[in-house]
């Protein structure tokens, strides 16, 4: 997104603002990065429940008979073990194997799709998508008229009882489900989340955003930002795409082989993954930390080997459960062996740091 | 939080106390409200001479890394340890427990160029 373009704003702005939120900048959008605190708002999602707007995330639907193929020829996992009302992590790669972006399939209907993409992807994802369209096959960006919210935390699911409970089920771990709200908007309810918690995202029409959000935040949820988002996922070495993930690196060595069925019929970018396979990978992304006290690890800092450069990092923070500096580098497969010692850069002094099995935070 | 009534402020969000011979040296109540919880502060050597507007520390708040300058020249003569250790006192007490280092002012006419808190906090808006 160049600097031209115009910023976008959540159907949750004057919410966040009469809330004391801190905005700012994030994928064309203008989004809270914090409202009490940082720490306080990761840690509360860690031992009750938090509130996310995720309004700039991208949605999009696809339906068809053929939808079922087609998705499984664009995307890395294989969407035929979805059942009706189950979702799956997936990639989408371009032909040399890249990732161009990560994202939840969930099959609703036997031939109906409901899609959740990156915010900084959803224009390349459709356009790509759009491009290898094939005949009787519809894609819609729903995009533009769904806000979104993810409601995260061990208290996450009696939240949604009372708010919602009445109205529909909440679905099982991955599932989705929809229903039409009082006010004749279509609801959407997914059982997944981007912290390590039990959680649900929640996506209804724009204009009914404020009286959802106001009934989850009446029934418990705390606001959380964006601050508090990004510390979560990189406790559980989640992968953000534009920091851990990019074209330059496939889903093998960003260690989401998991997500890939090398086995189903051909997808795209099937075949340099499988050259990967033969080959060795050129790089693993790998978890690093500080060994001793020290200032919170941030992206681009140089890691070093043997006094040798080998790798810059792509993620990095304070660990708010661990209180430690954590980070995820692309490294050579030989050091990304748990327990390698390694520095890290910092303002021209090296602090040592080792590499270390993700996920960095596990529950008590 | 107001400040002491002895604070001068620079317009790089740091404050001074005025009329001691080694004056503390901290950050703003409107400085540690924008950084956010501050996990990480990089204090400097003592002894070290510093010139006004030089980088002299570093804090790291969860998100980013901001340089601490000195606001006016002189001689660092104590760091604040305590606040290296719980830095959370520099968003708690910014102005008292929160302090970072003590300067021996080198130019008594430097202070007299710095803000009162009325002054700075009408133009960091």
């Amino acid at each position: 997104m160049d600097d031209t373009s115009p910023i976008s704003l959540s159907p949750l702005h004057e919410t966040h603002l009469r809330a004391g939120a801190r905005m700012v900048p994030f994928a064309g959008w203008n989004m809270p990065v914090q409202y009490k605190g940082i720490t306080e708002e990761h840690l509360t999602v860690r031992r009750a429940c938090g509130i996310f707007d995720i309004s700039h995330m991208g949605q999009f639907r696809v339906g068809g008979p053929a939808s079922l193929d087609w998705l499984n020829s664009l995307l890395t996992n294989n969407n035929t073990r979805l059942g009706i009302g189950q979702g799956q992590y997936t990639l989408l790669l371009n032909e040399s194997g890249g990732v161009i972006d990560d994202l939840i399939l969930y099959r609703t209907r036997a031939s109906s799709w409901f899609l959740v993409v990156n915010a900084s992807k959803t224009a390349e994802d459709l356009a790509w998508m759009q491009a290898r369209l094939l005949p009787g096959i519809t894609l819609t960006d729903e995009s533009p008229h769904y806000a979104g919210m993810a409601i995260q935390g061990p208290a996450s699911a009696a939240v949604y009882q009372q708010v919602a409970g009445a109205h529909m089920e909440l679905p099982d771990r991955n599932g989705i489900a929809e229903f039409i709200s009082l006010r004749g908007g279509t609801c959407v309810v997914c059982r997944t989340g981007y912290t390590g918690e039990d959680g649900f995202e929640f996506f209804c029409e724009a204009e009914e955003a404020p009286y959802w959000w106001d009934e989850f935040t009446g029934h418990g949820a705390v606001p959380c930002g964006l601050g508090a988002r990004d510390t979560l996922r990189l406790e559980m070495g989640y992968p953000l795409n534009g920091n851990d993930l990019s074209t330059d690196r496939t889903p093998l060595e960003a260690g989401l082989g998991f997500f890939v069925d090398m086995a189903k019929p051909a997808f795209t970018g099937r075949e340099a993954l499988a050259a990967q396979k033969v080959h060795g990978l050129p790089s693993k992304l790998t978890g690093l930390r500080l060994t001793g006290k020290g200032p919170p690890l941030r992206a681009h800092y140089q890691v070093f080997a043997n006094n040798q450069p080998v790798g810059e990092l792509c993620s990095g923070g304070i660990s708010p459960s661990l209180g430690i500096g954590i980070a995820m580098a692309y490294l050579p497969p030989a050091l990304a062996t748990p327990g390698t010692a390694l520095e890290i850069d910092i303002r021209g002094k090296r602090h040592p740091a080792e590499t270390i099995k993700k996920p960095f935070y596990k529950k008590p | 939080m107001p400040a002491p009534s002895n604070a001068r402020f620079a317009t790089s969000h740091e404050w001074i106390l005025t009329g001691e011979s080694e004056s503390p040296v901290g950050i703003s109540e409107h400085a540690q409200a924008e950084l956010g919880d501050v996990v990480y502060i990089e204090l400097p050597e003592t002894g070290r001479i510093v010139k006004a507007g030089e980088s002299v520390a570093v804090i790291e708040s969860v998100k980013a890394a901001s340089d601490i300058y000195a606001p006016v020249s002189g001689e660092i003569t104590e760091v604040n340890p305590a606040a290296a250790a719980e830095t959370s006192l520099v968003n708690t007490d910014p102005y008292g427990a929160g302090w970072l280092f003590k300067i021996k002012p080198s130019n008594p006419a430097e202070i007299d160029a710095l803000l009162d808190e009325a002054a700075y906090l009408a133009q960091a808006g």
